[in-house]
């Protein structure tokens, strides 16, 4: 595969041109805003919490097509997960963008997320890719602060 | 001054001076060999910074290697030699900038550093609350947020001059703008983010028939235009030494005279004093007040030799080689479905910002880069220029007297692949 379909995969594309949940959520029991000052992009994440369970997830803002997938596909995993599974899955996903020691085993799998194995050939935009699940961190402590990749 | 328009009179880039050939050009710039991704470097990233030409490389090499030394200091031979050659640059920069005494130029880290220079020690002991600074809506950063500190110093107002859709300064809302209580007016020479060349001599000529001083930014002119600070009367000029090929962390203020003699220092320190004593210190001379500390000697060196470089080409027939570009890839690009060029100036320099359809520009760059191409992506350190246009990032390309057209059909070609990914 060569470097640009490694990274533009299909799956991210297709996200991309259509992004699942991005609307806004309220109430909700968590939000959280996301910025990038490298780029200006900007992302919120909604949350809204049945105990420990995700029951919807929402996002908006608009981005490029790394952070834009990224989003889509997050919400879509997360759905119906439990807060610490969510945490798992950012952990593998921050490995999966930088480690190159492979995700590690143990805890949920991180599925189609892998679409996103071909960013880590790209340092300037794994940042891209991850604004949102920090975002996300963000929501589940419903903090003000805005989120920054800096 | 030359400023040139755009609408010149197509297939004109077949027609070059004869004095200006861009093939020996390149071969002065080693870097340009590179190749990237397995393809040849294409480097359209120029007002981000200039690549260097060897002579430059090699006089910054020579100093280290032969010649280094404190400056204003020692009364051995390398540090007499050190001195002569570092006011030499000096010398050089005024020349070059046209100013009527060497005295006149400050070496300073950069661009930034001289209007922070600017705006503490001319503007922060003059302005009073309820004064103003009037800027742009097109300045980069670093010619708006000094103001703003030294206007929360102060208390005074930042008022700023709109642009139109082309990207042009409007004029006729400055002189609109210029108030009693308007102490300084500062403008870029030529916007980063849209490439528009501003009529500074007339903004110069008004703002004066008012007895109000003018700092221009001039970071993006240097490397393209021939600047003559005594011609167009500015009582102050910066210019950044990476982006006119020379090292980085260096740069210059020109500043009149009497303003600068009149100015109390910016920073403390070494080189900036006559004498120092507990009871009171007393003040070197003009430029070296406001050199405290010492300096980027290989820097300023380097800075002498990139001077030498671009006067040894002429200015204008860099300025000529360009403008045909510029109306070439205006042109070629024009022609790709969904580009939309942001700035579109009269008057511009070889700056091209640009929108693919509503793919984000960092993906636009990622693919260029795949090709070998590099150009800038995001808000150019231009925000608000950004919120003008309701966009939050194009892609720049920014030409160089280097550059060629087989490198702008590499970018048409480039741009084409982008939108055969996300078509």
């Amino acid at each position: 595969m060569s470097a640009l379909t490694d990274l533009y995969q299909q799956l991210i594309l297709d996200h991309n041109k259509s992004p699942r949940n991005r609307r806004k959520l309220e109430p909700a029991d968590g939000r959280a805003e996301g910025y990038n000052p490298l780029c200006g992009d900007r992302v919120t994440v909604y949350l809204s919490l049945d105990g420990d369970i995700v029951r919807d997830i929402a996002f908006e803002g608009s981005g490029c097509a790394i952070s834009t997938a990224a989003a889509s596909m997050m919400t879509q995993r997360l759905k119906g997960k439990s807060v610490s599974e969510a945490k798992s899955l950012f952990e593998k996903f921050r490995r999966l963008l930088t480690d190159e020691h492979g995700v590690g085993d143990g805890g949920p799998e991180l599925g189609k997320l892998e679409a996103f194995g071909g960013v880590r050939r790209f340092p300037a935009r794994v940042k891209c890719a991850t604004l949102v699940w920090h975002t996300l961190n963000a929501a589940l402590e419903n903090r003000e602060d805005i989120v920054s990749t800096e | 001054m030359r400023t040139t328009a755009i609408p010149a009179q197509p297939g004109s880039a077949q027609h070059r001076p004869d004095s200006f050939d861009v093939e020996r050009v390149r071969r002065d710039f080693p870097i340009l060999q590179r190749t990237i991704n397995g393809k040849p470097l294409v480097y359209l990233d120029n007002a981000a910074t200039g690549q260097k030409p060897q002579a430059v490389i090699d006089t910054i090499s020579r100093y280290y290697a032969a010649e280094n030394a404190n400056i204003h200091r020692g009364v051995h031979r390398l540090s007499v030699d050190a001195t002569a050659a570092y006011e030499g640059a000096r010398a050089k920069v005024q020349r070059f900038m046209g100013a009527a005494r060497p005295e006149e130029i400050i070496f300073v880290r950069s661009a930034t550093e001289a209007i922070n220079l600017v705006a503490q020690a001319y503007a922060r002991p003059t302005l009073k609350p309820g004064d103003e600074v009037l800027i742009s809506t097109m300045e980069h950063h670093s010619n708006i947020v000094p103001w703003q500190i030294v206007c929360e110093q102060t208390g005074s107002v930042l008022r700023v001059v709109p642009i139109n859709d082309a990207g042009e300064y409007m004029f006729e809302e400055y002189e609109q703008l210029l108030s009693s209580r308007t102490r300084l007016v500062a403008v870029t020479h030529v916007s980063n983010a849209l490439g528009t060349i501003n009529p500074v001599r007339r903004i110069i000529e008004v703002a004066h028939q008012r007895d109000i001083p003018v700092l221009v930014d001039g970071a993006q002119a240097a490397p393209h235009l021939a600047i003559d600070v005594k011609e167009l009367d500015c009582d102050f000029y910066a210019i950044s030494g990476h982006k006119m090929f020379g090292p980085s962390g260096i740069g210059a203020l020109y500043g009149k005279y009497e303003l600068l003699d009149d100015m109390p220092p910016y920073q403390g320190g070494g080189e900036m004093i006559l004498s120092v004593s507990f009871e009171g210190t007393v003040y070197n001379h003009v430029p070296h007040k406001f050199e405290a500390g010492t300096p980027n000697i290989a820097g300023a060196i380097g800075l002498g030799a990139t001077v030498d470089y671009l006067q040894q080409i002429g200015l204008d027939n860099i300025a000529t080689y360009e403008h045909e570009l510029l109306v070439y890839a205006t042109e070629a690009l024009s022609a790709v479905p969904d580009v939309r060029l942001i700035g579109t100036a009269r008057a511009k320099a070889a700056v091209l910002s640009f929108l693919v359809g509503d793919i984000h520009p960092h993906d636009v760059g990622t693919i260029l880069d795949l090709e070998g191409i590099a150009v800038r992506t995001g808000h150019h350190c231009a925000q608000p220029v950004m919120q003008r246009f309701g966009i939050t990032a194009t892609a720049r390309a920014s030409l160089a007297l280097y550059n060629t057209t087989a490198e702008i059909d590499a970018l048409v070609a480039g741009v084409g692949k982008v939108r055969k990914v996300f078509g």
